[in-house]
């Protein structure tokens, strides 16, 4: 019995569901993601002195800047930096992760028109990328929290949950953000600025009861307002989750990521005719 | 007709170009508060274009600027679906068209050709299988451990024509693109492609260079605006578009 070589077919009259054939192409390509990834965490270690070192400097940098300032008024806070920085973490994993992969999404243009690649691949890898920062990130986390005082229970493994929830709403916001920002020039500076104004709305400095009581009713809807305070509940307060608290931030985290993939599977369809 | 394996079928390309030039959301609500939509108009690259390509053949295609042969390649090259008609390939497809695709500059050409490998479909215990015979294609052995900024334009695409180049595929694609590197390479990589053909590949080939449509090519097809003026045999072909040019 002779193996038969499998011939591939490409038939645009065949009926194809575009989100899981974006989910195949994606599992094809697998091994350029994981390139990306290395070309990502590489090419910033080459250029520069510091390199690797710049990822655990940024965030140590601005919690140590925010702590100054703000460790007055919030001195009931006690261990103020790793509280802080237990959010600050998370936040920079989210806040990075996403917008580089918009950026590559939208402006990969170029080599999207000459050959084909899923291009779902770019927004993961930067996910990917994301993960390797936020690494380094959680060394300075763990190492605050010993120079502070706040004591490292076991609860802190669990922060693989809320990583990875925030990897899948990253991921979906990469996606959601650039089905727009391919047609819309102004829809990837619009997201930088919500970015900001969203990080001040999520008790990443402060805690949540000094806001006023429509405000924190409103908190519940902010996805990455779950995702923080599992990772510091596992941090910072050591404790373990409720089932409840894991559902909502599963179902704030998720639920982005499918809407996100169907749109932008269906988007990059059409994204050759974009002139 | 068992023997084909690219067959397009009455196929059109159709974009739609805005009138106004509409960037940003806000030009965009603007437009739509003038005027209630956005006036565009239709631009067809293709037009109805049916042809058929047989295993082994060395297709050409010809036509001057705007006919629609970047269009047809972005088609083939799955890159682009039609507005209407079918388009059916068998086979695996490599497109020569975006050699280097994906070289980042600081990389060496070690890890430059993991990334454009993978860019370009390969698996990666592909690549380290075939990583040896690609270097030595490339002849850039003594280099292979620098980043690319550090090579020459020649180098660098003797490096991307090696990866992209280095399993033979069912089908191939190439524009213009190949009259780039030194004579001595130039040579190499048609013998490459000679010998890929030989063995049955069937290579698609856009160009401007009449004599070597003529030379290489055994059918081609000449496009107009968007639409077939000729398929048949690439001499005719070439001299019915060359009549037609100077005319």
């Amino acid at each position: 019995m002779s193996i038969k070589q499998v011939v591939p077919i490409y038939d645009t009259a065949k009926s194809r569901i575009v989100a899981i054939f974006e989910l195949v192409q994606v599992w094809r390509y697998r091994d350029l993601i994981w390139q990306l990834i290395i070309r990502d965490v590489t090419s910033r270690y080459k250029r520069s002195v510091l390199g690797i070192a710049w990822t655990m400097l940024n965030p140590l940098a601005t919690m140590i800047i925010m702590t100054i300032v703000f460790s007055q008024l919030f001195s009931r806070i006690e261990g103020y930096s790793a509280y802080l920085l237990s959010g600050l973490v998370i936040w920079n994993f989210f806040s990075q992760s996403s917008s580089t992969g918009i950026n590559n999404l939208v402006r990969g243009g170029p080599m999207f028109t000459r050959i084909y690649v899923p291009r779902t691949a770019f927004a993961i890898s930067s996910v990917g990328t994301g993960i390797v920062n936020l690494l380094f990130s959680l060394v300075v986390l763990f190492g605050v929290m010993l120079v502070v005082g706040v004591p490292i229970t076991w609860a802190s493994l669990l922060i693989v949950v809320p990583i990875l929830f925030t990897a899948s709403f990253s991921l979906g916001m990469s996606l959601i953000i650039s089905s727009a920002g391919i047609y819309f020039d102004d829809v990837v500076q619009m997201y930088r600025i919500l970015l900001t104004a969203w990080m001040y709305f999520t008790p990443i400095i402060y805690q949540i009861d000094i806001l006023p009581e429509y405000a924190q009713k409103l908190m519940f809807f902010n996805p990455m307002y779950h995702v923080v305070g599992l990772i510091r509940k596992a941090t910072y307060y050591g404790e373990g989750f409720t089932w409840t608290e894991i559902g909502w931030s599963a179902l704030f985290s998720f639920i982005p990521l499918i809407i996100g993939w169907l749109i932008f599977a269906k988007v990059s369809e059409q994204l050759a005719y974009r002139t | 007709m068992s023997k084909q394996v690219i067959s397009v079928e009455d196929v059109v390309v159709r974009y739609h170009v805005p009138q106004e030039n509409v960037r940003s959301i806000k030009e965009y609500l603007v437009q739509i508060m003038r005027r209630g939509r956005i006036n565009s108009d239709e631009f067809a690259a293709l037009k109805g274009v049916d042809l058929t390509v047989n295993e082994g053949e060395f297709f050409g295609v010809i036509g001057s600027n705007g006919a629609g042969k970047s269009t047809l390649l972005k088609l083939l090259a799955k890159v682009m679906y039609p507005t209407e008609g079918r388009i059916w390939v068998k086979g695996q497809i490599a497109p020569l068209l975006a050699m280097g695709a994906g070289f980042h500059p600081d990389l060496t050409g070690r890890e430059n050709i993991f990334l454009n490998g993978t860019l370009l479909g390969y698996k990666k215990v592909e690549l380290q299988e075939r990583f040896e015979q690609i270097v030595d294609f490339a002849g850039i052995r003594d280099f292979i451990d620098s980043p690319i900024r550090t090579y020459s334009s020649g180098m660098n695409m003797r490096l991307a024509f090696s990866v992209a180049t280095d399993k033979k595929p069912d089908i191939l694609l190439v524009d213009e693109v190949m009259s780039v590197g030194d004579a001595a390479f130039q040579e190499k990589s048609l013998d490459r492609i000679h010998g890929y053909q030989e063995s049955g590949t069937t290579t698609v080939m856009v160009s401007h260079a009449m004599s070597r449509v003529e030379e290489n090519c055994d059918r081609a097809v000449w496009l107009d605006h968007g639409e077939v003026k000729f398929i048949g045999d690439a001499k005719e072909a070439v001299a019915l578009y060359l009549e037609h040019s100077i005319s």
